[in-house]
């Protein structure tokens, strides 16, 4: 599948030029070509009244072609290919061949397609930020369309990738893509790991190293400790570790490759937080994104009832919006008065390390609540991964998190010098996208407007970090318990901590008066600072190893 | 760290001495501050507040500042002052953004006099005014500055920076009322302390945070800021505009900066990360630290030096929970192990060397300055500075132009593209070689291979070609001899020169670090050219069998005296090259259509009587007809290694390749190998690829052959739809479409295949070649300019 996939792939380059005639020739080449293929098996399903068997070999690559003219005619920035693809499947349909329907609706499963930006509506700025991301990819991902909310951090956010993935680095192009494979698999994250196999491929990966990590060369095994445990517990992480890598013989890593696999791991794990913080949807053209079965006669797709893009849901957000009328009104009120009764009651100082100690404590718990509840998790990543290690159960065992004094490690002091020294220009990019999603606002919070949500927004990034026992001296964690409900803490711990195991339900059940606009920002603070949390680990042991 | 050196330092009626030392701190330090009459420090960090008192042979504690059951984040400090004025004064910055004061002098254990909790984030640093007793002013996180009255509870003014964090905050030592703050952002504000509703001036220094900033003590305008950026940067503010008149570059991020007292050139760095030593530059020579103290195990975060008019004494703390006090004479200076001459080859062979002018001037055998050459002398004078402990020194500068053809390498390129190292018997390999040599004017190495061919060759081939060619010899011979000479007269000036400067780098190259190895390298290839003829002499002497050829040893009298004059060089090929471009395409060609004719060795011969610069003009055997051939091998061996000794690896290789079996037994693996590489190394060097990869495939050393198996993938792209070809076959498998169609004649390309790697648009060779004298745009008609293709 993954082969086709690819193969298929080259054809759809055209389509991404910014050149409105070189697309519509290649628009031409695609349609001609399909209307060929259409026309030799063509007879068959006319003939035939059921839908063809989906697997059947000759077809499969027609399949695949049609699901990607169904992505294209959904996501593609220009408006021509976008009118083409749709006439051509009409075309298609019209001939006799059962053409493929999106399988749910949108980019997310969360948030109902009417809200997320329409590729057709977007302002110039965003689009042509898609335009270059499709250019450059030939396809437009869920994650970006998602992030189209936020254009402004998008562009960063694309950039650090681009350069990660395409540009000068120490490590070979499909050690790249492997590695972001790596890592989405330890949080079991089947749409970065598809979208990832596909481009491992394309870029001359080798099919074998797919099967599993055992199959992988010996370097990259060896990587595989430092994925786990960055991904649950980067505490734990000592120079040690690092030694390990650099000392390898012929197997050794070189610092600079290092890093720029350490980067790429934080990268991918705080991806894979957003990918199930945000429910984003397969790829159309992946694997269950798509389907050719007819819809069914209650129009609603099963799935489509799962997630609530389906009508009822109307209903029921109504409703909810009157329950919790004021959640917003409160919490700003709070925000107002922790800053104006600042100065009143001035904790002591041991009260200050208990409220940090509590927060990080409590934050373990927070999730055993809703332990069982478990989103079945596919086994496409299988290989990669040591089931038996994740979060979970290190939070059970009630280890406890030693304590991180920010002021001792920084990123802007002391991070960014360690990896712009070993791999330039990406300390610049990250420090921007870091500032950039820390700095991020509308001053707007649901529907009141000029709000200064630094507070809110410090509070949230400085949990996350307490989470992953990074301490601000210069933070009064009482103020987190203030503006932080419940849901809320549930959902962000689940997102950082076992991403996949984040439902709906969560999703809805936090903030529920606030936008979804707002609830991707969320999402942003909590991938970057999440991202941010793991690589001051790491950094902080390589620095020790280099001292 | 036992140095027992000794200073004692008279300062009014203040005497400071000591010598190097340090002492254990139980945490590591974040600052050190020293009271005002130097003798005592007090170091400050998360969980270390402590006072030392500065004897002659040790710290010594005198009080713990930290009390408590439980010490509070109070007590964790980023900065730590002293006041400069009141001794019983100190201030703390602490992470949690406390603004503390201290007074030694109250009698109760706990000192804490004043509490300030207005900063919201991580007070990066206090300073306390020069002179004013009770003012001091902070810089926080939060982006704020704060000036207190230590009479009152509260601040009295709050100057808001308008961006991210403050990270440092200095009061200037002259004007009373200004200081400058540094920030995040990589600006820098200067206030007046009166005015706290906007910033006198703000300029963009760094780019990244500015970390730290320091006023000179002497002179009001000049204030020194150091960078993420790895930057220290000097900034002369007398002027309307922040004018940067210093910049030193250092290799980490500049965590702080302190101008040398009694020194106005001299400032003290350390690093943020990675780096832990403590630098004092001259900021007049960026380049050297003039003064390096490495004790430090982790890095370097407080610097302090201990008397503000002692110049010899610098305090550090560090994450190594160490205290130091360097002397500043057990610095190292690294200035004492650069190297002071510089060397440098240019990209045409040319030659620039630096040394001092006195190491030139004793140089005997150097005429200053001979007019029309082409050695340019260039000095750089420093003013005289009476306060200026650099001796001046001038240094000369000299480039040393080849003269464009004697020097250049093309008989290198020449000969690697004309030698036939294989495809043919190898009698006429040898010949081949040998007439290639010949005409490139290098009788010795011609020689050499037409003496192969003797050795080796089967005796009974020998007489005939031997016959045959005695003829042509004989005139050519003389005639090429008068030509060198005459040559040689012209060119004898430079190349004179140049023998001696070389003469000279020799001995220079021993002092030198290993990291100048290479042109130690690129003068050996030169030298190369030197050894060629200097050696006819060894290899005449060596190869006494044939004796009875008088007419070589002539020939080699002759070439001794020419050395007795000249320079052994050379160089006397250069007309005849610029004159025969065309040369190596014919030749080529000729290899190309030489299997044919292979093994009919006689009929060639007889097809092509010019050849071979025989010396060979007997006509009866040398000596008895069949001395086996491995009788010479030992005396090949040497020839080979003398050849790949004086540099002419080139020789070397291609006769280990063109007698294969017959020697290689004889020489070690490990030499051939390190010949192999060394070849091929010059040979991708010129560009030669297809001779290298031909060197390659016929070595017989299993590490080399592999270089060939190494990366051996090419990706390619489809041309029309530009996707990267997956699969094998002409046809791209996701358009449909044959990827490699020759732009010219449309058919698909099986076979040599040139493409632009601009475009991607390619086609047959020949018809890209005769395209390209057409036109140089590219025939798909993309428009794409081919003017990088070389065909």
């Amino acid at each position: 599948m993954e082969v086709q996939d690819k193969e298929s792939l080259g054809r759809w380059d055209g389509i991404g030029s910014r050149d409105a005639s070189s697309r519509t020739e290649a628009m031409e080449n695609i349609s001609q070509e399909v209307m060929k293929k259409v026309e030799i098996i063509g007879p068959l399903p006319a003939l035939v009244p059921a839908p063809p068997a989906p697997g059947s070999p000759p077809k499969s690559d027609l399949n695949d072609i049609l699901a990607h003219l169904l992505m294209l005619s959904k996501k593609c920035p220009f408006e021509d290919v976008r009118e083409g693809c749709l006439r051509l499947l009409q075309g298609v349909q019209n001939s006799g061949v059962r053409i493929p329907r999106p399988l749910g609706n949108g980019p997310s499963r969360f948030i109902p397609e009417k809200e997320i930006l329409q590729v057709s509506k977007v302002d110039a700025r965003t689009q042509s930020i898609f335009e270059d991301a499709f250019s450059a990819l030939g396809r437009l991902d869920n994650i970006s369309l998602v992030m189209g909310f936020h254009p402004q951090y998008l562009e960063s956010f694309l950039r650090t990738q681009h350069y990660l993935l395409q540009m000068d680095g120490p490590l070979p192009l499909h050690y790249r893509h492997y590695i972001g494979i790596m890592a989405a698999a330890r949080h079991q994250c089947s749409h970065l790991v598809n979208l990832h196999v596909n481009d491992f491929l394309q870029v001359g990966g080798d099919l074998k190293w797919l099967k599993g990590l055992d199959e992988a060369p010996q370097k990259l095994q060896q990587l595989g400790e430092l994925n786990k445990i960055l991904a649950h517990r980067p505490w734990l992480l000592t120079k040690e570790h690092i030694e390990q890598l650099l000392k390898a013989e012929e197997h050794s890593w070189s610092l600079a490759e290092l890093i720029h696999a350490v980067v790429l791991l934080t990268h991918y794990h705080s991806l894979a937080s957003f990918t199930f913080g945000c429910g984003i949807m397969p790829e159309i053209q992946c694997d269950g994104g798509h389907t050719f079965r007819p819809p069914s006669l209650s129009h609603y797709c099963v799935c489509d009832i799962a997630n609530g893009n389906g009508h009822l849901n109307h209903h029921d957000d109504l409703l909810r919006n009157q329950e919790v009328c004021g959640e917003v009104e409160v919490l700003m009120e709070r925000m107002k008065q922790l800053q104006e009764c600042r100065d009143d009651e001035e904790a002591s100082q041991e009260e200050m390390a208990t409220r940090f100690e509590r927060e990080k404590t409590e934050s373990m718990l927070v999730v055993s609540a809703e332990e069982d509840e478990c989103v079945p998790s596919r086994d496409i990543s299988r290989h990669f991964e040591d089931p038996s290690y994740g979060y979970k159960d290190f939070s059970r065992r009630g280890e406890h998190v030693p304590t991180f004094r920010a002021q001792d490690y920084s990123w802007e002091d002391h991070g960014f010098s360690l990896v712009n020294r070993l791999y330039p220009d990406v300390g610049q990019m990250l420090d921007e996208k870091f500032q950039m999603a820390y700095n991020l606002t509308y001053n707007t919070m649901a529907t009141h407007k000029d709000v200064d949500t630094s507070m809110l927004r410090r509070a949230i990034w400085n949990y996350i970090h307490c989470m992953f026992g990074i301490r601000y001296d210069d933070y009064d964690y009482g103020e987190i318990n203030q503006l932080l409900d419940r849901s809320f803490k549930i959902y962000i711990k689940t997102m950082v901590c076992s991403p996949e195991k984040t439902t709906k339900r969560m999703y809805e059940s936090f903030w529920r008066q606030f936008q979804h606009s707002e609830k991707v920002h969320v999402n942003l603070l909590l991938m970057e600072a999440r991202m941010q949390a793991e690589l001051l680990y790491a950094l902080r042991a390589i620095t020790r190893y280099m001292t | 760290m036992e140095k027992m050196s000794r200073v004692t330092t008279a300062l009014g009626s203040n005497t400071i001495s000591g010598r190097t030392m340090f002492c254990h701190l139980d945490a590591p330090a974040n600052a050190i501050s020293v009271c005002r009459d130097a003798t005592q420090v007090v170091v400050a960090g998360r969980n270390i507040f402590k006072i030392y008192a500065l004897e002659e042979e040790q710290f010594v504690e005198k009080l713990n500042l930290r009390v408590g059951r439980k010490p509070s984040l109070n007590f964790s400090c980023a900065d730590v002052m002293w006041h400069q004025m009141e001794e019983n004064l100190l201030a703390t910055a602490a992470t949690n953004g406390a603004v503390v004061t201290w007074n030694l002098g109250k009698p109760s254990r706990n000192k804490q006099d004043q509490l300030f909790t207005e900063h919201k984030r991580t007070v990066n640093k206090v300073c306390f005014h020069p002179t004013e007793v009770y003012m001091l002013l902070s810089g926080s996180q939060d982006g704020f500055m704060k000036c207190f009255d230590l009479r009152k509870k509260e601040s009295v003014s709050t100057f808001s920076g308008q961006s991210e964090s403050v990270r440092d905050v200095q009061f200037s030592m002259k004007d009373y009322f200004t200081f400058a703050a540094s920030f995040e952002n990589g600006n820098v504000q200067l206030w007046d302390i009166r005015r706290p509703d906007r910033y006198e001036r703000m300029f963009t220094a760094h780019t990244g945070p500015v970390f730290c900033c320091d006023w000179h003590p002497d002179d009001r305008g000049w204030l020194a800021t150091g960078g993420r950026d790895k930057m220290v940067k000097v900034w002369d503010m007398t002027t309307n505009k922040a004018k940067e008149i210093y910049c030193v570059q250092t290799i980490a991020s500049v965590a702080r900066v302190k101008w040398r007292p009694e020194r106005k050139h001299h400032l003290a760095t350390c690093s943020m990360m990675v780096d832990h030593n403590i630098y004092v530059w001259d900021v007049r020579r960026p380049f050297i630290p003039f003064a390096t103290f490495e004790e430090h195990k982790d890095v370097t975060t407080g610097i302090v030096w201990r008397h503000q008019h002692d110049p010899h004494f610098l305090l550090s703390g560090s994450k190594d929970s160490t205290l130091y006090q360097h002397m500043f004479k057990d610095a190292t200076r690294p200035v004492d192990k650069a190297n002071p001459e510089g060397l440098c080859f240019g990209l045409f062979g040319d030659l620039a060397f630096a040394a001092k002018e006195s190491l030139i001037n004793s140089d005997a055998n150097r005429k200053p300055y001979p007019g029309g050459d082409r050695r340019y002398p260039i000095f750089f004078f420093k003013k005289a500075d009476p306060t200026e402990q650099f001796t001046h020194v001038s240094s000369v500068l000299n480039v040393f132009g080849t003269d464009l053809e004697s020097n250049r390498m093309d008989w290198f390129v020449r000969t690697a593209q004309l030698y036939l190292l294989s495809g043919k018997p190898f009698a006429e390999l040898c010949d081949h070689n040998a007439k290639v040599a010949r005409e490139l004017k290098r009788p010795r190495v011609s020689t050499t291979w037409t003496m192969l061919r003797i050795m080796f060759s089967d005796p009974a081939n020998l007489t005939a070609p031997g016959l045959n060619h005695s003829h042509s010899k004989l005139g050519n011979l003389p005639l090429m001899n008068s030509f060198s000479m005459k040559d040689m007269g012209t060119g004898m000036g430079a190349e004179g020169r140049l023998e001696r400067s070389k003469g000279e780098l020799r001995q220079d190259n021993m002092h030198l670090e290993p990291g100048n190895l290479h042109i130690n390298n690129n003068n050996e290839e030169n030298e190369e050219t030197e050894g060629s003829e200097g050696q006819a002499e060894y290899m005449f002497g060596d190869a006494e069998l044939d004796d009875d050829d008088l007419y070589s040893m002539e020939h080699d009298n002759q070439m001794e005296e020419q050395e007795y004059i000249l320079p052994p060089e050379a160089f006397p090929l250069r007309h005849e090259i610029i004159d025969n471009p065309s040369a190596p395409e014919h030749l080529q060609q000729d290899k190309a259509d030489s299997p044919h004719v292979s093994g009919n060795e006689a009929e060639v011969m007889c097809l092509t009587p010019i050849e071979s610069f025989s010396l060979i003009s007997i006509s009866q055997p040398l000596f008895s007809p069949h001395l086996p051939a491995s009788f010479f091998c030992p005396i090949v061996r040497e020839m080979l290694s003398y050849y790949a000794e004086q540099g002419d690896v080139q020789m070397a290789v291609s006769v280990l390749i063109v007698l294969g079996d017959r020697i290689r037994k004889e020489i070690d693996d490990l030499t051939q190998e390190h010949w192999y590489m060394s070849y091929i190394d010059l040979l991708q060097r010129f560009e030669l690829w297809n001779v290298s990869n031909e060197v390659i495939k016929l070595s017989t050393c299993s590490a080399i052959t592999c270089l060939n198996q190494t990366s051996t993938t090419l990706h390619i792209n489809c041309s029309s739809c530009k996707r990267a070809m997956s699969n094998k076959g002409w046809i791209c498998n996701k358009c449909h479409q044959c990827a490699s169609v020759c732009a010219v004649c449309h058919h698909v390309v099986k076979g040599l295949f040139v493409w632009c790697q601009g475009c991607s648009h390619g086609g047959h060779l020949e018809h890209i070649m005769n395209w390209l004298k057409i036109s140089a745009h590219c025939p798909a008609g993309c428009g794409h300019l081919w003017f990088s293709f070389s065909v």
